[in-house]
């Protein structure tokens, strides 16, 4: 009961009684003659009668198609054919006079316009009573779509009817969007009047900014807007933005131990016991059908054929930002100083890096016992030296080069993004506008990754501006403070780890003496930087040890990039349960976790429920099997925690201080954890 | 903050049940299976199932099914994918699916898939996402989505993804919170939802909070409890439900009851109506309103129904013998 006031209760009146009676009696009529399929004139009347009172009694318009198929299933007379379906039309109009919201209705004139007999033109003239009524009617804006297709009306003749309505009232989102709708078809195929798409779209901003100017703060132009930003700015083919080992570096790799003293960089090490070391590509956007017909691998120790590459995904789409290989270390018979180059090409990217095999040093060094707790304490890290440190952040020139030019569109590109920056700074300094200051932000960043993509550019970004920005609107708008703290996280994330310099000050070197599946001891500390989000993976593929202890994290979706991460604390975040880990599933170096003092089993509601594999979303096989999970004592509520932990081999984990923890989980833990020495800094046996 | 009048809703759709004389209660005749199953899940959410007579439900249910498998809304009409699915979700509530034919039912669903993987809501062909979701939740509460092409079932969904991120009822249709509800849905429960721009939708979804803290279902409208629960539940299965104000979300719909007589409303002092009131409710159990029970946001019926559905076989062992032991 949309809109209608609440009145006093009081007993049912008797009008009520006396028409209910009369509608009921109508009903009983109409069920009798469609239970006996009686389609004569008289029983026709009771139904169209019924559906004028209440037009959401679906059956009787099924009725009406049946009556209709069967009276004129000898008649051949068209006027006659037409007589009878035009009656079904008058039956709907009135219907939808009553309520034009009614599926059933709208359905029924479609089946009759799909007979071929009835007049379209006059449909385009009710529409236009109907859609003047009620501008924003989808049933009406679909109808719409459905006889222009009909008529095999061009597109552009329906992108002129949505300039219409937009110039009559720019707050019509329908409108918005039919508009969107065409104008992506067009600019497809390449239509003659909507090419080149750079003036086309230029247009679009000139007639989207003519709304926003007039009313800021109606959404509808902004979202159009929002969908013109991003046909500006969308990647086209996907490009290799990073990979590990980096471009341009020389690893060194050993097998398990630790490496000594001479090496120039502990970025660029990796150890095994497995004799192989991975090969990760990062790109620009999630793309399907990695293998060696796409990826060519040269190194002198694999076949590029042999290779198998894996997408870095936790749904099974076949799709992934990053993807993996293994390829094999060099062989030891040869000289171990000599460095073997790897090249890597896919589309017009490419990376090269050297590889070599460094000494093995079994008196450990420095290197501790595997058995050894890590301790997540400030006294366990000290400042990094940092002349033997560079990591290797990503510069998208030096990482690959991108051989396609595109000097005009990216000329283009930069002038408008530029125009509506100045336009829309402009705007705000008169006004104070939630969703033009988002879209500014939003602007100001397509801007910067625009720049960071040319090369030799030596603008600033404008990262400090666009933190205020979210900073700002956290306030303004507090309702959705927390997507703008997301965002704020992200480019604050950015901001961190893009430059060699800032980078460095978050790089800590861990403890005096280490175990040895950490060959690299450099710690990233993102800890306490108040991140609700995480990103910017493209330049922390090289991470095996990480602190984002102390933030405010409900999600680590993209971790599962980080394939070298060894060591890895999530305490103090506001990790809500076992399926929101699903990313440490992948990470099958991983041997220390701590995600104690989370809010893992405190909410009766699991917002990842359904982005983790389970049978509710058919995204395990057959073989799953419950009962594989259920141990001696074991409730069924920790299913979710042995599909993250059942693949792991966690020598350290933490889980203390979450609301699932008593001392039946921790037994669970131990169970499904063979390989645990420490649980919450108590030694298992 | 006002606080959820348990015992008067649940009077309200009793009073609902048994209210057959008013014209209202016959203009809604043709939706008492939709109604049966909003008045009994949100009495399940409540606490409160036990107050009616299962048998009774049951067996009414079970006499609105038609010859070809699928059930109309009420007895004697059409059958039609909308009444089957409500149907199937009031017999999950108790636990009575056995009762059903399941291979009859689930040919009658499988039935109507189209060519294009897209379903139609009965047999005269109307296509529509909404059904798309009603097939694919059906089927697998039945544990039957393989009766149907699932891959173009997906396709024909992701076709109708629009360049906001929401979906419509057809290719080129409108995004609309309900619809978006449905598409999302289809896409959980397929384990597919890789095809959603989370961030996009998640923004646009987030938008639809308006300063009186209600929810709406498209850019400029009005805010109507109802879409407490298709935004909701649909921010719930992309994980970005964060970013709304629950609190806020919470006070207005706590606002629209009824608290004379039960109910809820769309907006705050107009006429309740059980749809609402299941909305309501739902919404608040999606925001962990403390007392509520836990609703599945994809099928959307009570968590320990869907678990009972999905993981019923596990047994829980009380006891446990040797076991590594923790050193203090």
């Amino acid at each position: 009961m949309h809109g209608r006031p609440r009145k006093p209760q009081k007993p049912v009146d008797d009008a009520s009684i006396a028409k209910a009676a009369k509608l009921r009696v109508l009903q009983a009529q109409f069920f009798q003659n469609h239970h006996d399929k009686i389609y004569a004139k008289e029983a026709l009347e009771i139904s169209a009668k019924l559906l004028e009172t209440n037009p959401e009694a679906y059956t009787a318009w099924n009725y009406r198609k049946l009556a209709v198929e069967h009276n004129l299933r000898s008649e051949t007379d068209p006027d006659a054919i037409k007589a009878v379906l035009d009656e079904e039309l008058r039956v709907v109009e009135s219907a939808l006079r009553r309520n034009f919201k009614c599926y059933g209705a709208w359905h029924h004139r479609k089946w009759v316009l799909n007979k071929g007999y009835s007049s379209v033109d006059h449909e385009f003239r009710l529409l236009d009573q109907f859609q003047k009524a009620d501008s924003r009617n989808f049933h009406a804006w679909s109808y719409r779509r459905f006889v222009a297709a009909l008529k095999n009306m061009s597109e552009e003749e329906e992108l002129k009817y949505t300039t219409d309505m937009i110039e009559t009232n720019f707050s019509n989102y329908s409108a918005w969007h039919n508009r969107s709708v065409l104008l992506s078809h067009l600019l497809k195929q390449k239509i003659e009047g909507f090419t080149p798409r750079e003036k086309v779209l230029t247009e679009e901003y000139e007639l989207v900014h003519q709304a926003l100017f007039t009313d800021p703060d109606d959404q509808s132009g902004w979202f159009y807007h929002f969908w013109l930003l991003d046909q500006t700015v969308t990647p086209g083919a996907p490009v290799l933005v990073s990979s590990w080992p980096a471009h341009g570096s020389d690893l060194f790799v050993s097998f398990k131990g630790n490496l000594d003293g001479g090496v120039s960089s502990s970025f660029t090490s990796f150890c095994s016991d497995k004799g192989a070391f991975p090969l990760i590509i990062y790109f620009n956007q999630s793309v399907g059908g990695i293998n060696s017909s796409t990826v060519t691998v040269k190194h002198l120790f694999d076949k590029n054929e042999d290779l198998i590459w894996v997408p870095l995904a936790t749904n099974n789409s076949g799709n992934a930002q990053a993807w993996v290989t293994f390829l094999r270390f060099p062989d030891v018979k040869d000289d171990s100083l000599k460095a073997y180059p790897v090249e890597v090409k896919v589309g017009h990217s490419q990376c090269a890096f050297t590889v070599s095999l460094r000494s093995i040093d079994s008196k450990h060094g420095e290197g501790g016992s595997d058995m050894e707790m890590i301790v997540w304490k400030d006294d366990s890290f000290h400042a990094s030296e940092p002349l033997l440190l560079s990591p290797p952040v990503v510069s998208l020139d030096q990482a690959t080069t991108n051989k396609e030019p595109e000097q005009i569109d990216s000329r283009w590109h930069e002038e408008t993004l530029a125009n509506e920056i100045a336009l829309f700074q402009e705007l705000l300094s008169e006004i104070n506008c939630k969703i033009g200051k988002l879209t500014l932000a939003r602007l100001l960043r397509a801007h910067d990754k625009m720049i960071y993509k040319m090369p030799f550019a030596d603008e600033k970004t404008h990262s400090k501006e666009v933190l205020d920005l979210f900073s700002d609107l956290m306030k303004l708008d507090p309702s959705h403070s927390r997507y703008y703290k997301d965002e704020h996280s992200l480019v604050l994330m950015e901001q961190v780890v893009s430059n060699r310099e800032s980078l460095l000050t978050y790089c800590w070197k861990y403890g005096e003496a280490h175990p040895s599946y950490l060959c690299n001891p450099i710690c990233l500390r993102l800890s306490k930087l108040s991140l609700s989000r995480i990103g910017s993976f493209e330049n922390l593929l090289w991470v095996q040890m990480l602190d984002l202890s102390h933030n405010e994290l409900w999600s680590i979706e993209g971790l599962e990039a980080m394939q070298l991460l060894s060591c890895l604390n999530l305490s103090n975040n506001k990790l809500r349960s076992f399926t929101a880990l699903e990313p440490l599933k992948l990470l099958k170096s991983l041997k220390v976790l701590n995600i104690s003092y989370n809010e893992i089993g405190a909410h009766s509601i699991d917002t990842s429920r359904y982005l983790f594999s389970s049978p509710l979303s058919h995204t395990v096989g057959d073989d799953w099997n419950i009962d594989a999970y259920v141990t001696d004592g074991v409730k069924m509520n920790y299913w979710e925690a042995a599909v993250i932990f059942k693949g792991l081999y966690l020598t350290q984990l933490d889980v203390v201080g979450n609301a699932i923890v008593d001392e039946k989980f921790n037994l669970f833990l131990t169970h499904i954890l063979p390989s645990l020495v420490w649980l919450d800094g108590d030694r298992v046996y | 903050m006002e606080k959820l009048e348990v015992e008067k809703h649940a009077q309200y759709i009793l009073s609902v049940e048994k209210r057959k004389d008013d014209f209202e209660s016959v203009v809604m005749e043709h939706l008492r299976m939709n109604g049966a199953y909003w008045g009994l899940t949100t009495l399940d959410l409540l606490g409160k199932l036990e107050i009616v007579d299962k048998d009774e439900v049951v067996s009414w249910v079970m006499s609105c099914q038609h010859e070809s498998g699928g059930f109309g809304g009420n007895v004697g009409h059409d059958p039609h994918i909308l009444y089957t699915l409500s149907a199937v979700q009031v017999l999950a509530l108790f636990d009575k699916l056995d009762v059903l034919d399941i291979d009859k039912l689930s040919n009658y669903i499988a039935s109507l898939q189209n060519e294009d993987g897209s379903f139609s809501g009965d047999m005269w062909g109307e296509v529509d996402t909404r059904f798309s979701y009603i097939a694919i939740c059906c089927l697998s509460l039945l544990h039957r989505l393989d009766k149907i092409n699932v891959e173009k079932a997906v396709n024909y969904v992701v076709s109708c993804k629009n360049l906001d991120g929401g979906f419509g009822s057809i290719p080129g249709g409108e995004s609309h919170a309900g619809q978006i509800f449905c598409c999302v849905g289809a896409l959980a429960i397929t384990g597919s939802l890789h095809h959603v721009d989370k961030d996009l939708l998640g923004w646009w979804l987030c938008e639809r909070q308006v300063k009186s803290g209600g929810l709406n279902g498209r850019p400029e409208k009005l805010p109507d409890v109802c879409y407490s629960w298709w935004v909701l539940s649909s921010l719930i299965m992309i994980d970005r439900v964060h970013w709304i104000d629950k609190e806020k979300l919470a006070r207005f719909i706590l606002d629209c009851q009824d608290k004379e007589n039960g109910g809820i409303s769309d907006r705050p002092d107009d006429a309740v109506d059980v749809f609402h009131t299941y909305f309501g409710v739902a919404g608040l159990s999606l925001l962990e309103y403390p007392g509520l029970k836990a609703i599945d946001p994809a099928y959307a019926l009570p968590v320990h129904v869907v678990n009972r559905i999905f993981f019923g076989q596990m047994k829980t062992c009380p006891t446990q013998q040797s076991s590594p032991r923790l050193q203090h």
